[in-house]
């Protein structure tokens, strides 16, 4: 069988120009993979077979017609469950949205649409995008493919470990506090999370939505790319999408780094860092200086507090975004004939797993009479100060980098006791979301056998410094052509 | 701060969550971990930090007033887990 | 003197009559099959996202202008959370500390003294969904056809001394809006509402007294009423002694009392916070001004200009200018004649009288400005006496046709032909002989009789003027 590992996306984009493979060929091999190895790796929670069939047969006959093709023709697509598709199931990997039919589409989507992708279908990850492992998903955790017994990453596991397992050739995911860039960093992919604004958040439902932002996750940095421009863009239906030129991504993977100036924050490979992972990424940079940088020891002397802030602003906007979910209008809803308080309460409850009322519970309290100023208003000024280290350093480098992650993947129930634990993995990417910038993390060793990810932050709307720096690290290496056996 | 059970209980009120004891202790103990953390922003001085809601630099994003098509009303009670001539029907506020 | 002063803050919403929803674009039409103005926005959906109505903002502003109320410079939007069937998103996008207006005032009108009642602030906000009760109270019926309405929310100082007060000024907010045109302000349809706060207090002492909210009055008198109601029974209460429970209590119309809402109130805790998918405003001097631009005479001006401009009494203008509408049609009017005092007598007369009796609002009738202002012209040209123009004004109600098609179609010419009078008058005095006799030995009610019987033979056409004076040259002959 070909392998959809096998051919980078120009590649296949001729194949399909030349008649060589068509996209219903492209489609199957897609869900042969997933019938082959999802029981393993279990990233898919809905398949849309016949409809992804449907597309493919279409995509064909234009094929056949001469029509013109877009930027991601042919190509299949997971997408992750909290992105909705107009009448293609999407639960958020909740109990709470087991039945649920989107009666519309996300603008990315439709997006991926416009560009003649194929929908596949749509991924695993943590209840509602809450997590960093994918064991809080209401249906089963993710395994990495690298090593079954491992998790994956989160909270999109699912969109991280289909890339991997060549099961798609790209997904969708999204990014609050690390969740594209870091499951990247365990599963081996390249994993890119835009700046606060440049991709639509309309149709991703929302976790906290002043740092969510959907991003794709790829094999390599000039996919990310392609995916990039067909999802980039204002979009009039969401008041903070930001009207910015589009560049041409592609165009700024010129493998030319020399003179790039590099920050390397000493909080980011210093204590609570695995000495393993902090080699790897030395090394990286070693070859990054052989390409011409120069890099130096910065500091963002706030990063300690990133957490607490996080989790604080995270969980209050959680806490009324899925307050919505009350068993009235969709979803489940659980009426024993108790009234209307009885079923708010029963529907939410049983609906809800337990970490997603956790941070119900956490976000409550935040905001509650008495408690705004504390812990709301104190967590949304020290956002500021977290946003002003990366502006100060920003001054004098083009980019950030560090490691995406402190460890490598760690194993399928080691840290579901302990929240706190669980949370501080998510130190070194949730800064990047409070300050609303740009970064990619993207495959740059292994430490026992699981992958290492580096991540590069990049100044806000310069995506294409990211991925140039991105695109040149990988020209120069292998590690993104290593493939776990399943 | 420390939090109690009778404040657990209370937030869960507002959040309209049902839990068991076991649960109230669990989260009870949890949410007093996740706090006493979060007591190391005050550390920080922020007196003359202003709060950051947005990192966007925009202002004013508004649309015109033009009506757009709506649903029809099959399409809105789609996922309706209860409907009644042409309206979701819920359970009354017992009092 | 009564020994309690009585405390009254109003909090009155006002929908805007935007045609599209505040945070979507489904209509905001009146009336439609239930679910059918609704989309993923305003249902509520996972994942979608708001966005702000300009022009329901420049309503907003033109209406807090109007109300002399400061415009913030920065204004924001922040989500008030609550759970309730008719809510969504479980959270209203509102406006908490940072209203689009605060601080203003407007002048209020009662027993002839003029007062000024402060109003706090003014903010935006969306409208929730409407609940119908059905199977015996059991279970509710959901329609959100009028989810994400815009509304303003009026919050006045409590500078309100009587229901009669609480009244005035919201007849007042009613008429500016009306004004303003940015709402249609129906209390019976709901697109006026208004919530109360009210307390009593020992009089002369200055520390307010316990309030209650009354909620539910759904028309002016209900308001005045509930009120009242509320007023008397805490009065009973502090009477005997007792105190009064701050509680939300509901005006019950049937039975013409308030009732206590608890049990269903619990202690709201909103948690505001500033809404994420929203964008602050930032409204500049510039913004300002275009909308000040906008906003047309309000009441109290155009009363004012009314007494000076065509000498009519305060009472009389303030009467018409009270509703848009009324001081409209008398402006219209005196486009077709220049006697604005004959205008003011008809409207504060037969039209006032027939729309109260009938029950009808000014829109209702048919009669146009032309054509008040053209029978009054009528009038004084001769053409027809005053007691046919109140039968042309009649049919002018009910037909809207102009007064001299009328006067064509129906023959109401007044006869002004001397020898055509005089031939009447000859032969009422000739069929007549007891009542010349009676007039002749000095009793004169026996001209009023004659007079009335050659009106009675010319169906009422004969000009009075000539009447009276040929009658007295053929008695006099």
């Amino acid at each position: 069988m070909l392998s959809l590992f096998q051919y980078r996306l120009p590649e296949l984009h001729n194949m399909l120009h030349n008649k060589e493979l068509s996209v219903s060929e492209l489609t199957e091999q897609s869900l042969a993979a997933i019938a082959e190895r999802d029981d393993k790796v279990h990233a898919f929670l809905t398949l849309n077979e016949e409809g992804a069939r449907q597309s493919a047969r279409a995509l064909d006959d234009k094929l056949a017609s001469g029509g013109a093709r877009g930027l991601l023709f042919g190509l299949p697509a997971g997408i992750k469950d909290n992105i909705v598709t107009k009448g293609l199931r999407t639960t958020c990997a909740s109990k709470f949205l087991d039945n649920f039919q989107p009666i519309y589409d996300a603008t990315v989507v439709s997006k991926l649409r416009q560009a003649d992708a194929v929908t596949i279908g749509k991924l695993n990850m943590d209840e509602f995008a809450m997590g960093g492992s994918n064991e809080n998903s209401a249906y089963g955790a993710v395994r990495n493919p690298w090593n079954l017994e491992h998790v994956p990453g989160g909270s999109s596991g699912g969109s991280a470990a289909a890339v991997a397992a060549g099961e798609v050739l790209f997904a969708l995911g999204s990014d609050t506090g690390g969740s594209i860039r870091q499951p990247a960093s365990y599963c081996g992919v390249v994993g890119l999370k835009p700046t606060y604004g440049l991709v639509s958040r309309y149709g991703l439902v929302a976790f906290a939505s002043s740092l969510d932002q959907i991003g794709p996750l790829t094999r390599n940095v000039e996919d990310s790319a392609y995916v990039l421009q067909a999802i980039a863009g204002y979009d009039a239906q969401d008041s903070t999408s930001a009207k910015v030129d589009i560049p041409d991504y592609l165009s700024a993977l010129t493998g030319d780094i020399s003179g790039l100036r590099i920050g390397v924050p000493k909080e980011y490979i210093g204590e609570g860092v695995d000495a393993s992972v902090r080699e790897t990424v030395l090394s990286a940079l070693k070859v990054l200086e052989g390409l011409g940088a120069v890099w130096e020891e910065v500091s963002l002397p706030h990063t300690e507090y990133a957490v607490a802030t996080y989790y604080l602003l995270a969980s209050s906007e959680a806490s009324s975004n899925l307050a919505r979910f009350d068993g009235v209008r969709y979803g489940v809803r659980v009426d024993e004939g108790g009234g209307l308080l009885d079923l708010y309460h029963n529907s939410r409850s049983r609906g809800f797993g337990p970490e997603v009322k956790r941070r119900i519970m956490l976000g409550t309290y935040a905001l509650s009479s008495g408690y705004y100023d504390a812990y709301y208003l104190k967590a949304q000024k020290v956002r500021t100060l977290i946003k002003q280290d990366f502006d100060e350093v920003f001054k004098k480098y083009d980019v950030i980098i560090g490691p995406t992650a402190p460890t490598t993947a760690f194993k399928l129930g080691s840290q579901t006791e302990d929240p706190l634990t669980m949370y501080l993995n998510d130190i070194l990417t949730i800064p990047v979301n409070l300050a609303g910038i740009p970064a990619v993390s993207i495959p740059c060793g292994f430490a026992g056998g699981l992958p290492v990810g580096l991540q590069i932050i990049g100044k806000e709307f310069d995506e294409s410094t990211v991925l140039r720096v991105a695109h040149a690290f990988e020209q120069n290496t292998d590690y993104h052509k290593e493939r776990p056996q399943l | 701060m420390s939090i109690t059970v009778k404040d657990v209980q209370h937030v869960a009120k507002l959040a309209r969550l049902q839990l068991s004891p076991e649960e109230e202790a669990t989260f009870t103990e949890q949410m007093n971990a996740i706090l006493q953390y979060a007591e190391k922003l005050n550390e920080l001085d922020t007196e003359n930090v202003k709060p950051t809601t947005h990192v966007l630099q925009v202002s004013n994003v508004m649309r015109d007033d033009v009506v757009k098509e709506s649903l029809s009303q099959e399409e809105a009670l789609l996922n309706a887990p209860e409907d009644e001539d042409g309206h979701f029907k819920v359970p009354a506020v017992l009092e | 003197m009564s020994k309690y002063e009585t405390v009254i803050g109003l909090e009155v919403h006002v929908e805007l009559h935007t045609k599209s929803k505040i945070f979507c674009g489904c209509s905001t039409e009146f009336g439609a099959p239930p679910n059918t103005h609704t989309c993923p926005v305003c249902l509520g959906h996972p994942g979608v996202l708001p966005v702000l109505n300009r022009q329901a903002v420049e309503y907003a502003m033109k209406a807090a202008m109007a109300l002399n109320c400061t415009i913030g410079d920065v204004s924001k939007f922040d989500r008030k959370n609550y759970f309730y069937p008719d809510s969504p998103k479980a959270y209203q996008i509102s406006q908490y500390d940072q209203p689009i207006g605060l601080n203003g005032w407007i002048d209020i009108e009662v027993n002839g003294e003029t007062k000024r009642i402060g109003i706090t602030r003014l903010h935006l906000e969306e409208d929730a969904g409407k609940l119908t009760h059905v199977d015996g109270g059991f279970a509710s019926l959901v329609d959100f056809n009028r989810v994400g309405t815009p509304l303003i929310e009026i919050v006045s100082e409590p500078d309100l001394r009587s229901p009669e007060e609480a009244r005035a000024y919201l007849e007042k907010i009613r008429a500016i809006m009306q004004y303003c045109d940015v709402s249609d302000v129906k209390m019976e349809e709901g697109s006026m509402r208004c919530d109360a706060n009210i307390s009593l207090r020992p009089a002369g002492q200055e520390e307010f007294g316990i309030r209650a909210e009354l909620k539910n009055m759904n028309s002016f008198r209900g308001v005045l009423r509930g009120l009242e109601y509320e007023q008397f029974r805490q009065g009973e209460i502090l009477d005997d002694g007792g105190v009064v429970v701050q509680e939300t209590r509901r005006w019950d119309e049937a039975q013409g009392k308030t009732l206590s809402m608890r049990g269903k109130e619990e202690a709201h805790d909103y948690r505001y916070f500033p809404d994420p998918d929203l964008i602050v405003l930032h409204i500049d001097d510039a913004w300002k001004e275009s909308i000040r631009q906008t906003i047309p005479e309000l009441p109290d001006a155009r009363q004012a200009r009314y007494s000076e401009e065509y000498g009519l009494t305060a009472y009389d203008a303030g009467v018409l200018t009270s509703s848009k509408l009324l001081a409209d049609f008398f402006e219209g009017s005196l486009a077709y004649t220049k006697d604005a005092k004959a205008v003011a007598n008809w409207m504060m007369g037969d039209l006032l009288a027939y729309l109260n009796g009938s029950n009808l609002e000014l829109s209702e009738v048919k009669i146009t400005p032309q054509g008040l202002g053209e029978m009054i012209g009528l009038i004084a040209g001769g053409t027809i006496s005053s007691k046919i123009a109140k039968t042309v004004f009649k049919e002018m109600l009910e037909s809207g046709k102009l007064p001299a098609v009328i006067v064509e179609e129906k023959g109401l010419v007044q006869i002004s032909d001397e020898g055509a009078i005089k031939k009447i008058v000859e032969d009422v005095v000739a069929a007549n002989p007891q009542s010349v006799e009676d007039y002749k030995a000095g009793k004169q009610k026996a001209i009023g009789f004659l007079v009335g019987q050659v009106m009675k033979e010319s169906k009422g056409k004969a000009n009075p003027g000539l009447v009276n004076t040929l009658l007295a040259e053929v008695l006099n002959s």
